[in-house]
């Protein structure tokens, strides 16, 4: 059954226990990184750096707000990098899980396309051109795992499960805090299987925190739209 | 903690302050998260806007070292408006209590104080001077109305009430409607049923009135009546896993294990030292649990000694280290004694004092001064490194270091206690790398040739048994007091190997005889089940009594992993690992029931009373939930009418009662706001004192202070984030948490950068009046300016993490090269959270 996170913003700490249990689980180097005056740190996705707590200083209705938004890969259900690729052995879809998954034949693309395409902002590319991003753990989740960010989150912001079940909790969770947080919302919840939960408007959280309008026209507008034409069971892909 | 970590998700308000939990004991906020799930108001009091508050309901912020200011504050919020827990309060506090005539308090000062003439203390108290008036039994005169004007309440609200929110304010920098705002949200604890709880850690215990600081939330729990309950409590977030254990079995100078006291050396037998430290009280109703104290120290010697300790030789106790009556062996007075040459050896075990104590500055001048340093440790780290530190000449430096390896804990087999009084086994994981050892393993053989040495030295045997010394012994002046050394009962190994079996058994304790108690029969050489059986006359033996009753000839309880919560359902997993007092989850829980037994919340009751009713009386005894403390009948029957054989809640106090007025400290009988001893203000608004006057203070050229000095006109803060753990030994050679957290930085408010020029993310110098240091800038709107008095004090805060060893560059240096040697008078704890730095561009 396809899987999804639920990401409950309104929960977490930024401990960034997932930021460095994504690097264990896929052995990455670290960056070199310098304190750029921020906890924030390294300062953006990298090649080897899939997942990033995100942190701002956000003064809302004169009182002082900290955001925290743990940004990776949203595995889009219509993923557009996947579709630009039009090339499965280098991003293909693993339809147990709903993993978008990159390999090292993402060398042979034209990466920085595939880098536009997405409404997010998440793949990174290297030197060589060799472009990576979260693969879900899926070696794990077909081990009966949850994703290495999920199982160290010790506030319940990180879940992953069904993807039924990820979107009810997501649904009651939204209107659990509703009364607290009268501007919160969920993100992008019908393209996407990695949902997020924020208390305030999202941009406030990250530029690319929910989708693009722009980069998804962007992205879409002619390479994906020339593919659905001739492709028509692009949208079959969807178990 | 009185309480444990899963109950806080019990609490109906969590109050966070003196802590950064979220960010340093994340785990903890897996059950804060699931408290504010179900209605609790989270609430951050901090200096600095954390990750922690950024979770928080209500956020308020104080300038660092004004703790009793903003809670002595509330003590009179919740007096005027009479929001206090009056049923409890009258039932289980000192608060009727009749104080004796020689009590007051002026200027500052409270009755019996004396200026110190030399030394580390700046002057103490004569404490008789604030005792209780006694009847003619000799029982604490009370005034259950609470009008008595010498009764605790009413000293208690004369006390506090100069503490007004517009005073408090004044000190504290905190707006008063945040302070308010705060009081009210948290004072609504105090309705029966309601919990609320503290989440306190080193942002309370560093200052020179830090114990008085917690003392402060110990009384507003009693008066709001949060103490005992599922949901409250007095929690202190403990720094390492272990803490917890280092302190029970005394890792400290001043307490023997299980919280006995150290013996002085006017203490010069057995008997004396049993009937200087065993309380007595006349009230029938008072538990007094320490009157069993002789039963413990007896079978504290037992448990060192062996066969050696007789009655006799007053079972080895002249063999045990006394203290000078007015010596003080603390931390900062060991690293004083080295710098002044009188310490010639040391073993650093599993610390980094050249990064971890305050004023590391003097603690590495002092290592210099030493003939011979053993570095017990994972890794090489700044202290057995400080002879190629920056600034030493290795060439001028004599001591000889050596280095011993350990391994870490998952290496090795043993326990561990939590911050939540839980003992749990720990298996052996992978096996320790290359020639390093467990700790148990390196102490053995330390301790097997220490003693071989002393028979070599002191001649063949000697008589230990009577306790004569050996002539030979006495002899030979190479070796004068060979004793402790060689009856040391040392046989914790098996096959040549460290057991930790053997010592977590020998901790539980054994009978030593066969032995008859309440008619049932206890063979020689089985454990002991609880320390109710432990005995004065050298039958028994336990190393840590409050440990007795955790490894018995039913197996070892902290191993125990059954995943099933008792039937009040509050999170206590009684068979889950095991708690000491005789795996008591809750202390203090006879509090959480009226007189007559029932529970105060009914939802989530912590333990009740389930004997027999008869004729409006109890007529049996049998208590539900946790394990009471202390299994005594309630203080009433059903009826209503007193009984005799009842028993107050607070067992371990001498009288029985919550002590609101607690005469034993140091510093006075109520906490007092003083300011640090380093401080922004040239006034006190609350007193013309303006330090704490029992605060202890060093003097050689390395303990220089600066206070109102322009030089220094910021007020700077150590703490830790959540990437980094103590100095950062087992974290800066850590790559990916490098990443997160690669430099040591200074935060600083954007009025304060402005004020200074100093750009986000530029070097800065941070100094105080010991040292300066290198810092990134973080310029961040989480710190703000404080409205303190009539003009605005600006503070700075630095991580502990890194020290020059690491990373290769040695431009991160320690904090605590800042921090000053300035000490709490009961704790001798420095006084790291609130001193005074400047802040310059580079």
């Amino acid at each position: 059954m396809e899987k999804s996170f639920f990401i409950d913003t309104t929960l977490c700490t930024a401990c960034r226990g997932c930021q460095v249990a994504c690097k264990q689980w896929h052995d990455l180097p670290a960056e070199s990184t310098k304190n750029l005056g921020t906890f924030q740190n390294p300062p953006d996705l990298s090649f080897m750096t899939y997942k990033l707590v995100r942190m701002k200083e956000e003064i809302i209705d004169n009182k002082l707000n900290w955001l925290f938004f743990p940004d990776q890969c949203r595995h889009c259900i219509e993923a557009p990098c996947l579709q630009i690729a039009e090339n499965a052995s280098a991003i293909y879809r693993d339809d147990a899980t709903g993993a978008i998954l990159y390999t090292a034949k993402t060398k042979d693309l034209d990466a920085d396309a595939i880098i536009d395409s997405c409404p997010y902002n998440i793949p990174r590319k290297r030197e060589d051109g060799t472009i990576s991003k979260c693969d879900m753990c899926n070696d794990r989740v077909h081990n009966g795992l949850k994703p290495a960010c999920v199982g160290t989150c010790p506030t319940g912001t990180m879940n992953f499960g069904d993807r039924e079940e990820m979107v009810a909790m997501a649904n009651s969770r939204l209107a659990e805090v509703k009364p607290k947080y009268p501007k919160a919302s969920i993100l992008n919840p019908d393209d996407v299987n990695v949902i997020y939960l924020v208390a305030q408007e999202p941009k406030l959280y990250y530029d690319y925190a929910v989708a693009s309008r722009s980069s998804m026209e962007r992205g879409i507008s002619r390479k994906v739209a020339l593919r659905r034409m001739f492709s028509p069971f692009a949208s079959l892909m969807r178990v | 903690m009185t309480n444990h970590w899963i109950d806080l998700k019990n609490s109906d308000c969590i109050l966070i302050m003196g802590s950064n939990a979220a960010e340093n004991h994340p785990i903890s906020f897996k059950y804060v998260t699931q408290a504010m799930q179900k209605g609790a108001k989270l609430i951050s009091v901090d200096p600095r806007f954390t990750r922690t508050s950024a979770r928080a309901d209500i956020y308020a912020s104080l300038r660092s070292g004004t703790d009793i200011a903003f809670l002595g504050g509330m003590i009179k919020y919740i007096l005027d408006k009479q929001l206090y827990n009056k049923e409890y309060t009258v039932a289980y506090t000192n608060a009727s209590f009749i104080v004796g005539k020689d009590f007051t308090f002026k200027d500052g000062f409270f009755s019996g104080y004396t200026k110190g003439k030399e030394g580390p203390s700046a002057g103490s108290y004569d404490k008789s001077k604030w005792e209780f008036e006694m009847d003619a039994n000799g029982v604490p005169m009370m005034d259950k109305t609470l009008e008595n004007p010498r009764c605790v309440f009413q000293l208690l609200k004369k006390h506090y009430e100069r503490y007004t929110p517009e005073v408090v304010s004044k000190i504290t920098g905190t707006p008063q409607e945040d302070l308010l705002t705060v009081y009210e949200t948290y004072a609504a604890t105090g309705a029966t049923g309601k919990a609320g709880t503290i989440m306190y850690a080193m942002g309370w215990t560093q200052h020179t009135i830090g114990t008085q600081i917690i003392r402060t939330m110990a009384m507003l729990q009693l008066l709001l009546g949060n103490m005992g309950v599922a949901g409250g409590g007095v929690n202190a977030l403990r720094g390492e896993s272990n803490v917890q254990g280092s302190t029970d079995h005394c890792l400290l100078w001043h307490i023997w294990p299980g919280y006995l006291k150290s013996a002085k050396a006017s203490n010069d037998t057995l008997a004396a030292y049993n009937a200087k430290w065993t309380p007595k009280s006349n009230d029938p109703l008072s538990v007094n649990w320490w009157q069993n104290y002789p039963k413990y120290s007896v079978s504290m010697l037992k448990a060192f000694f062996g066969e050696s300790a007789t009655k006799e030789n007053d079972f080895g106790y002249s063999w045990l280290p006394k203290a000078d009556d007015n010596g003080s062996y603390s931390w900062f007075d060991m690293f004083d004694a080295m710098y002044k040459e009188k310490i010639k050896g040391f073993f650093a075990w599993g610390q980094n004092p050249a990064c971890s104590g305050s004023n590391a500055g003097k603690t590495r001048k002092a290592l210099e001064k030493l003939d011979w340093m053993v570095n017990v440790n994972l890794f090489d780290n700044e202290t057995g490194s400080f002879w190629h530190g920056p600034g030493v000449d290795p060439a001028k430096v004599k001591t000889e270091v050596f280095m011993l390896p350990a391994a870490v804990s998952v290496e090795k087999e043993g326990s561990i206690t939590n911050s939540g009084r839980w003992m749990q086994w720990r298996y052996q994981g992978p096996k320790p790398m290359g020639d390093s050892r467990p700790d148990g393993d390196i102490i053995m053989e330390l301790g097997n040739k220490i003693k071989e040495l002393y028979h070599k030295e002191a001649g063949s045997s000697i008589s230990g048994k009577n306790g004569k010394n050996n002539k030979k012994a006495k002899a030979n002046k190479r070796v004068a007091f060979v004793e402790p050394i060689l009856n040391l009962k040392w046989d914790y190994d098996t096959d040549g190997v460290y057991d930790p079996h053997k010592v977590a058994k020998a901790i539980n304790g054994y009978f030593l005889k066969d032995v008859t108690i309440k008619d049932q029969q206890y063979k020689a050489g089985t454990l002991v089940p609880s320390f109710a059986m432990l005995q004065d006359d050298g039958s028994t033996s336990s190393g840590n009594w409050i440990y007795c009753n955790s490894y018995t000839e039913k197996g070892n309880m902290a191993a125990r992993r059954v995943d099933k919560d008792a039937p009040n359902n509050i999170g206590l997993y009684p068979e889950f690992a095991w708690a000491w007092p005789v795996n008591r989850r809750i202390i203090y829980n006879r509090a959480s029931v009226n007189p007559k037994g029932e529970p105060w919340n009914k939802d989530k009751w912590v333990i009740k009373f389930a004997g027999e009713e008869k004729d409006g009386k109890w007529s049996s005894n049998k208590w539900d939930g946790d394990i009471p403390d202390g299994g005594a009948f309630p203080l009433e029957n059903p009826d209503g009418t007193k009984r005799e054989d009842g028993k107050s809640a607070f067992i371990m106090q001498k009288h029985g009662y919550g002590q609101i007025y607690g005469p034993g400290l140091a510093d006075g009988p109520f906490p007092e706001h003083y300011e640090p001893l380093e401080c922004p203000v040239d006034q006190n608004y609350l007193s013309p004192q303006m330090t704490n006057p029992t605060a202890v203070v060093y003097s050689t050229k390395e303990d220089a202070h600066a206070t109102c000095d322009p030089r220094f006109p910021f007020v700077g803060t150590t703490y830790r984030v959540c990437e980094h753990w103590q100095t950062g030994l087992m974290t800066r050679p850590q790559s990916w948490l490098m990443e997160l957290h690669p430099q040591m930085f200074v935060e600083m408010s954007e009025e304060l950068a402005a004020l200074r020029g100093i750009k986000n993310g530029e070097r800065v110098k941070v100094s105080s009046a010991r040292a300066s240091l290198e810092c990134t800038a973080i310029v961040t709107k989480r710190f703000k300016p404080f409205k303190v008095g009539d003009g605005i004090v600006h503070q700075v805060g630095v991580p502990w993490h890194y020290g020059w060893r690491w990373p290769s560059s040695g431009a991160e240096e320690s904090a605590n090269l800042l921090t000053p040697s300035a000490g709490d008078p009961n704790t001798r704890i420095p006084e790291t959270k609130a001193f005074m730095v400047n802040v310059t561009k580079l």
